[in-house]
């Protein structure tokens, strides 16, 4: 089974962490565009930091042989910060055009303020000027109210229901969230939002229409090979191999493949530019022999590295 | 006919219907666009063109040849190409084209990158971006390395020679050929030599192979203890190391280098009949 993580913070793992979400059969990620643990106080390193989502870190990604996607925006938390967020959102148009940029995110609410508030809904008239997809962060306190009122607001600026993600659900949000149409992300933690063995019942309990997972690992206490463990465990509790597979691929390449930017094709059958340029040589392997080409079949790797 | 004009004919030739159309709406636009316009068409173009290769007949290369002396984009692809035209055609001339292009590069992607990089040789102005070029061999993305190092005459006209340097040392640290590099026999320098020696001994000493391509750019000013590395080569390479040690002290002017080719027939032959060469040593290494 090939798997897709959504919704990771690269830039936070080590090549280890790369390493072994290739062998556990991870074929492409999504990198949101987030905080760095402590708030930033300058564009000039939000520039640098959108810069490297589509520029190091898609190079990093694609030297182990994942294809690397990123959404671009101003989190809730860094919104707070109005003379920062009114300089980056002049940058943000500079990036959200730019090849593997599937949506404006990850945006949203955090302290619920009317601030964060205010940039939400600029970002959402963005997103629309540009005809863009929107990745939503659900806040960690007052979460429910938060997330129906992140949907109220989307749907008030005239997004529709069908491009937004609702990130990090649990089992009070999910309901108000496929009820509106939206598509229903869920972050697997190893302590916090969603454990694995939750995300079963959900899936037996919604099916697998409109929801899938991600991991959200950062640098924090977190698993970036969340999406296979919580794969295996849905086949272990009887759940259909094919709505796993929805849950853990189909689904999130079917929501952000909407934005024409994320195509199975570029895993499965890259443009030679992109095998030319992305999936050959070895800069991070220094030393050690490129993994071009020569991954083993997915089933194996996946039953081999993680599950054993 | 200017590369803008043939960057021009060859995106038209082989563009669809609408993405061509927008090509040129977009073009046109531009001329009384502002900066963020700009910025975010350079972005759209894989959007809207795509990234194939760009695929050029052998006449068409020659007639890049022919309008800028060393521009060889044999590897492009059509969103680079449509990139470095948009830049050509609406990037101004001088210091703003500088500042547009500092500007784009600070918020670029990868195919961006390469795209800003590998036109190099086209921009108004040539001296001016020389420390633009210096900061590509800088990167730590090997695509983007390739945009300057490979098939671009722009190092080799106006990078100073230690920056130069650092470029032929990097490509051989990063693994990629040396063969490609415009101008390398031309830039040859005994302080490459120097640099080149002391990463083979490096290598050596960490029991890691050394790139055969190396010693095209020792052989010019291999003497004494160079010649002697050259020998050890000779006797103790692999085939594609021997010829190239050979091809390397028969451009030494140092006579005792002739000497030290003569013991070895086989190869002294091969290389006055040209049996070998430096481009046939890089495709097999």
């Amino acid at each position: 089974m090939r798997f897709i993580d959504p919704h990771i913070h690269m830039s936070a793992r080590t090549t280890d962490d790369y390493e072994r979400m290739a062998a556990a059969g991870i074929v492409a990620l999504i990198e949101p565009a987030f905080w760095l643990g402590q708030p930033r106080t300058q564009v000039g390193s939000y520039i640098d930091y959108l810069s490297s989502l589509v520029g190091w870190e898609r190079f990093r990604a694609a030297q182990f042989g994942i294809r690397h996607y990123c959404t671009i925006g101003l989190n809730s938390k860094e919104a707070n910060n109005e003379a920062l967020a009114e300089q980056v959102l002049e940058v943000l148009p500079r990036y959200l055009m730019k090849e593997g940029v599937v949506a404006v995110g990850e945006i949203g609410y955090d302290d619920q303020t009317p601030v964060e508030d205010k940039y939400y809904r600029a970002q959402l008239a963005l997103a629309k000027e540009f005809g863009m997809l929107v990745q939503v962060h659900t806040p960690h306190r007052d979460k429910k109210s938060g997330t129906i009122k992140s949907m109220e607001v989307a749907m008030e600026m005239g997004v529709a229901p069908n491009s937004v993600v609702i990130d990090h659900n649990n089992e009070e949000t999910v309901k108000d969230v496929l009820d509106r149409g939206f598509w229903a992300a869920f972050t697997i933690y190893p302590n916090t939002k969603m454990g694995n063995e939750r995300m079963v019942e959900i899936a037996r309990k919604y099916g697998s229409d409109h929801i899938f997972i991600d991991s959200s690992a950062d640098w924090g206490v977190s698993d970036p090979l969340a999406v296979p463990k919580t794969a295996r465990l849905m086949l272990d509790r009887g759940i259909a191999a094919k709505d796993v597979e929805a849950i853990c691929y189909g689904n999130a390449l079917k929501a952000f493949g909407q934005s024409g930017q994320m195509k199975e094709e570029h895993w499965l059958n890259p443009e030679p530019v992109d095998q030319r340029m992305l999936f050959e040589g070895n800069s991070v392997l220094r030393g050690q022999a490129p993994r071009v080409g020569e991954v083993p079949p997915v089933d194996q790797r996946s039953n081999e590295v993680v599950f054993k | 006919m200017t590369p803008l004009q043939l960057l021009d004919r060859w995106l038209k030739a082989r563009l669809p219907a609408d993405a061509g159309a927008w090509l040129e709406t977009t073009a046109k636009a531009l001329q009384s666009g502002s900066d963020r316009d700009f910025y975010i068409a350079i972005s759209l173009v894989s959007r809207k063109i795509g990234k194939s290769d760009l695929a050029l007949s052998p006449a068409e290369l020659a007639q890049a040849a022919a309008a800028r002396p060393g521009w060889d984009p044999r590897d492009w692809s059509l969103d680079q190409t449509a990139r470095v035209y948009l830049l050509l055609a609406q990037g101004g001339d001088g210091p703003a084209f500088t500042r547009r292009l500092d500007q784009l590069c600070m918020t670029a992607d990868i195919g961006e990158l390469v795209a800003f990089y590998s036109g190099l040789p086209l921009y108004p102005d040539q001296p001016r971006h020389a420390l633009r070029a210096a900061e590509g061999v800088r990167t730590n993305m090997k695509a983007v390395f390739q945009a300057v190092a490979h098939r671009n005459p722009y190092p080799s006209e106006q990078l100073p020679e230690d920056p130069w340097n650092q470029m032929v040392l990097k490509a051989l640290f990063i693994g990629i050929s040396l063969d490609p590099i415009v101008g390398l026999d031309e830039r040859a320098n005994p302080k490459l030599a120097r640099i080149l020696r002391d990463y083979a001994h490096e290598r050596w000493s960490a029991g890691r192979p050394v790139s055969p391509e190396l010693w095209r750019c020792v052989g010019p000013y291999a003497t004494g203890e160079m010649l002697a590395d050259l020998g050890r080569v000779l006797e103790k390479g692999t085939e594609p190391e021997r010829a190239a040690a050979a091809l390397a002290l028969a451009s030494s002017p140092d006579p005792a280098a002739t000497g030290l080719l003569w013991a070895y027939p086989d190869l002294s032959v091969a290389v006055s009949d040209n049996k070998v060469s430096w481009r046939a040593i890089a495709n097999f290494a």
